[in-house]
């Protein structure tokens, strides 16, 4: 990944925005942590944060007039958060004083003329910015409009107090000054930039640019009149709309404008957040129960403590995290997108030697793009893990144990036990092409072949069938050259059977298809069964309710996805509507190779989606479950969610359904042997339709019968060892004798290293068969013994 | 040395001899390791637990491969 590629990423993703009440702020307070402090009840906290960004808090914290509460988010709910009066709460208890960090000295002086709150800004700001400042006054006293508010909300001695400080700075302030235009020109030759109050120069006769009101012209952005290093702002006053605020960022503009116009550098430049802006971060309302603001008991008063702390609470510490919300995989990692982007650049960019930590994290995503849907952004993580992915495999860093199980069982279906194509038996042409998937016949091979059996008889101009992987596993795994390798066959055997229109009932393959082969054209089963009609045996589910559990991939395809709903009603099925269905699908761990990177967290994802197991408090994700049966049309996603014991059916147990009032949604796992067996059982049955002897493929070491129990079986299954690599074992260790015995239970126990795996069985052999106690395995070779 | 509790009653099944600590090599990912593990002096087999292979091996292999 290169570094305009990395912030392109990052700057999709909006979390690290600032929240509306940040934004709306003209000099931008953190009121979001502030409120949060106050939450806790610790106004020291709360104070550092407004005394972060706010000139004289004791004062500003008195008397702000809070536009920040316009934008609050609460307020959409029912009331803004009272940040007004919380921040008053605050001042007026917290006893810590403001650190001021001066910045080194500079040679230039600057006048600031007029000390009302923009003045006393500007002053302040310049004096931690190291320039040496005196305040020309006109009365006998700073403050201007400040020493007009009540005493019970802004007593004079905390004015004096707060003011203070510009003395410790050694501003040089003099009071009683005569402001006129001579003595605006002595000061303009004297001083090397000017800051004007224009609340505190009326009727001064300034000889500077006025408007029709007779107030100072300023640029709005600078604060700039139209004399070289004289600035000028504030006068809300003068307008008779006194706002403490804009008096404050006027005063800061101006500041900022003149250590600028000192350093002769850009004006502008970076400005554009200047004063209040519209954020980008985006917050969800939905589901926030309103909370009445909090109404101080004594109006005058404003908040106790008590007060402070309930209304702080209400404050919903706006974020997006819209995408973690929904996608386990996103949380487990406890960060966003923005981070993760970054961390996938730094695991791409590590120097010899140092360790890739990402790997996994990189590998663990399914691709399914929920987050893309629900990212105000459109940020889409399958997309950047795909994409190092690639990256991976090209700088050849990919560790191999993240998806050989995945591409080996992906070779097993393009190999000659399942891959085959050919036309309708009986003819010369197809102007159909079936591709059932090697899932779906891995987890169905009796359904396909009925299907197949009826697409024969409904469609007309000849239907073929083709058997085969699509190519999914070696995309997910970033392994484009395989990929491609895979989608060239298929290309070619299907124009070689003369490019007929492709029937699939995976969603998946329907949709690398359409992607990828141009000319395709492809359609799902479901889309074609609404046209022919459905076979008379297809099962009547009148007055049963499934939940429709749409695979991932059809995200984007509601042509299916509505076909599966109409064949569901036609059947008698009643549908409920996951909240996350629709273009909202999560994946079942399957997609992206989650299951084979990372089998924890697929499990995790399957546990969550299959049990109505409520949601962990203080966390994002909280998965979407219904105590209905759900229907499948992806032969994964119902492997999935019976593995984990959902009752789940797949569409087409329904359609053709094997044994007549059955129940397929109790059907329950099967393993990854099992389906190798099933697609190999789907090929040979259509070679005896072709008038092949439809002699069985003998698998190797098919000789060695093995009985284990269900828990065994399952416990193999999900280390991902096959009954062939356990017959290996046991047939390498019964012809060489090379094998331990427990002289205690007679048990046998052998290994052997298979490919890039060693394997483990414990057996005892029984008559003409092993029983199978248990099995393991490992990656690290075995050497031998160090004699 | 004491063999670990979960090798204890395995004996070599192709000299029946008993099994003792040894020094077993391993290598993954161009790296090389020398475990103590019980094995047969006069067969060569080793015995790698359940709980090796599925625990601290496992954690091996997956810190090795992000090298």
């Amino acid at each position: 990944m290169k570094q305009d590629n990395l912030r392109e990423w990052e700057q999709k993703c909006i979390q690290e925005e600032p929240p509306e009440c940040t934004a709306a702020c003209p000099i931008h307070i953190d009121a979001r942590l502030f409120v949060k402090e106050m939450g806790r009840g610790d106004h020291e906290a709360a104070f550092k944060v407004l005394a972060k960004t706010m000139p004289f808090p004791g004062i500003l914290g008195r008397i702000c007039d809070h536009p920040c509460e316009l934008k609050c988010k609460r307020g959409e709910v029912e009331a803004p958060i009272a940040i007004g009066l919380l921040e008053r709460n605050c001042v007026e208890r917290a006893t810590g004083k403001v650190r001021v960090q001066l910045l080194p000295r500079r040679g230039q002086t600057i006048a600031i003329l007029g000390g009302g709150l923009a003045g006393l800004t500007a002053a302040w700001d310049l004096l931690r910015k190291g320039f040496g400042v005196t305040i020309f006054e006109r009365s006998h006293e700073l403050g201007g409009s400040l020493r007009e508010f009540p005493g019970n909300t802004l007593p004079q001695e905390i004015i004096d107090e707060e003011l203070a400080v510009l003395d410790t700075l050694k501003a040089d302030c003099r009071l009683g000054q005569a402001l006129d235009a001579t003595v605006f020109e002595d000061i303009c030759r004297e001083f090397d930039a000017v800051f004007i109050d224009r609340e505190a120069v009326a009727g001064c006769n300034l000889p500077l640019k006025l408007d029709d009101a007779g107030e100072i012209t300023i640029d709005a952005a600078s604060g700039a009149t139209d004399r070289e290093g004289v600035y000028a702002g504030g006068g809300t006053r003068c307008i008779g709309a006194y706002s403490p605020i804009n008096e404050t960022i006027q005063g800061r503009k101006g500041s900022l404008s003149i250590e600028r116009f000192i350093q002769k550098a850009n004006m502008g430049a970076g400005r554009e957040n200047d004063g209040p802006f519209q954020t980008r971060l985006f917050t969800s309302i939905a589901g926030i129960d309103p909370i009445p603001r909090v109404q101080p008991k004594d109006a005058e008063a404003g908040f106790s403590n008590e007060e402070a702390l309930a209304e702080a609470g209400r404050c919903i510490q706006c974020e997006c995290m819209e995408c973690v919300k929904v996608c386990l995989y996103l949380e487990r990692y406890q960060a966003y997108p923005k981070k993760y982007a970054r961390q996938i650049f730094n695991n791409e960019q590590v120097i010899y030697g140092a360790a890739h930590t990402k790997n996994q994290f990189v590998n663990s995503c399914s691709t399914c793009g929920l987050c893309e849907t629900v990212c105000p952004n459109a940020f889409n993580m399958g997309d950047l893990c795909l994409q190092a992915r690639r990256a991976m495999n090209e700088q050849k860093f990919m560790p191999l144990s993240f998806h050989e199980f995945a591409l080996t069982d992906m070779a097993h279906s393009n190999g000659e036990q399942f891959a085959f194509s050919h036309h309708q038996p009986g003819t010369e042409g197809s102007a159909w092409l079936y591709f059932p998937s090697c899932q779906l016949c891995a987890t169905s091979p009796g359904e396909v072949i009925s299907s197949y059996r009826f697409l024969q008889e409904r469609l007309t101009g000849g239907v073929g069938v083709m058997l085969g992987c699509c190519g999914a596993p070696a995309y997910w795994a970033g392994r484009d050259d395989l990929f491609r390798e895979t989608m060239d066959a298929l290309r070619t055997q299907w124009e070689q059977l003369g490019s007929p229109r492709v029937i699939t009932a995976c969603s998946t393959c329907l949709s690398l298809f359409r992607e990828q082969i141009p000319g395709m054209e492809a359609v799902s089963l479901w889309r074609v069964l609404e046209e022919t009609g459905l076979p008379v045996d297809a099962c009547a589910a009148t007055g049963t309710t499934v939940a429709v559990a749409d695979p991932c991939i059809t995200r984007h395809d509601p042509e299916t996805q509505g076909s599966v709903r109409r064949i569901a009603g036609a059947i008698g099925m009643t549908i409920e509507e996951l909240p996350l269905s629709g273009d909202k699908p999560e994946c079942c761990g399957y997609g992206g190779l989650m299951y084979n990177a990372n089998p924890k967290l697929a499990k995790d994802v399957i546990d969550r989606r299959a049990s109505t197991k409520t949601a962990d408090p203080g966390k994002y994700y909280h998965t979407t479950v219904s105590g209905h049966d759900y229907l499948a049309y992806c032969a994964m996603c119902r492997d999935k969610l019976a593995g984990a014991g959902k009752r789940v059916s797949h569409l087409i147990e329904l359609i053709f359904p094997t044994v007549a009032g059955g129940d397929p949604a109790a059907r329950g796992w099967i393993s990854w042997s099992q389906r190798r067996t099933n697609r190999a059982r789907v090929k040979q049955e259509l070679l005896r339709e072709l008038g092949g002897k439809g002699e069985d493929i003998v698998e190797p070491y098919a000789n060695i019968l093995l009985e284990m129990t269900p828990e065994v079986s399952r416990r193999i299954d999900e280390r991902r060892i096959l009954e062939g690599d356990v017959r290996t074992v046991i047939d390498h260790a019964e012809r060489s004798g090379q094998r331990l015995r427990n002289s205690a239970s007679g048990q046998y126990r052998a290994c052997l290293q298979s490919g890039n795996v060693t394997f483990w069985v414990d057996y005892t052999p029984a008559d003409n068969r092993f029983q199978v106690h248990n099995a393991y395995c490992h990656r690290m070779k075995i050497v031998g013994v160090k004699k | 040395m004491n063999l670990p509790g979960e090798a204890q009653g395995w004996i070599c099944a192709a000299c029946g001899g008993e099994l003792e600590m040894m020094k077993v090599g391993f290598t993954y990912m161009k790296g090389n390791f020398e475990v103590d593990l019980p094995a047969c002096r006069n067969c060569g087999l080793v015995l790698v637990s359940e709980e090796l292979a599925t625990g601290k091996m496992a954690d091996a292999e997956r810190i090795l491969e992000d090298k």
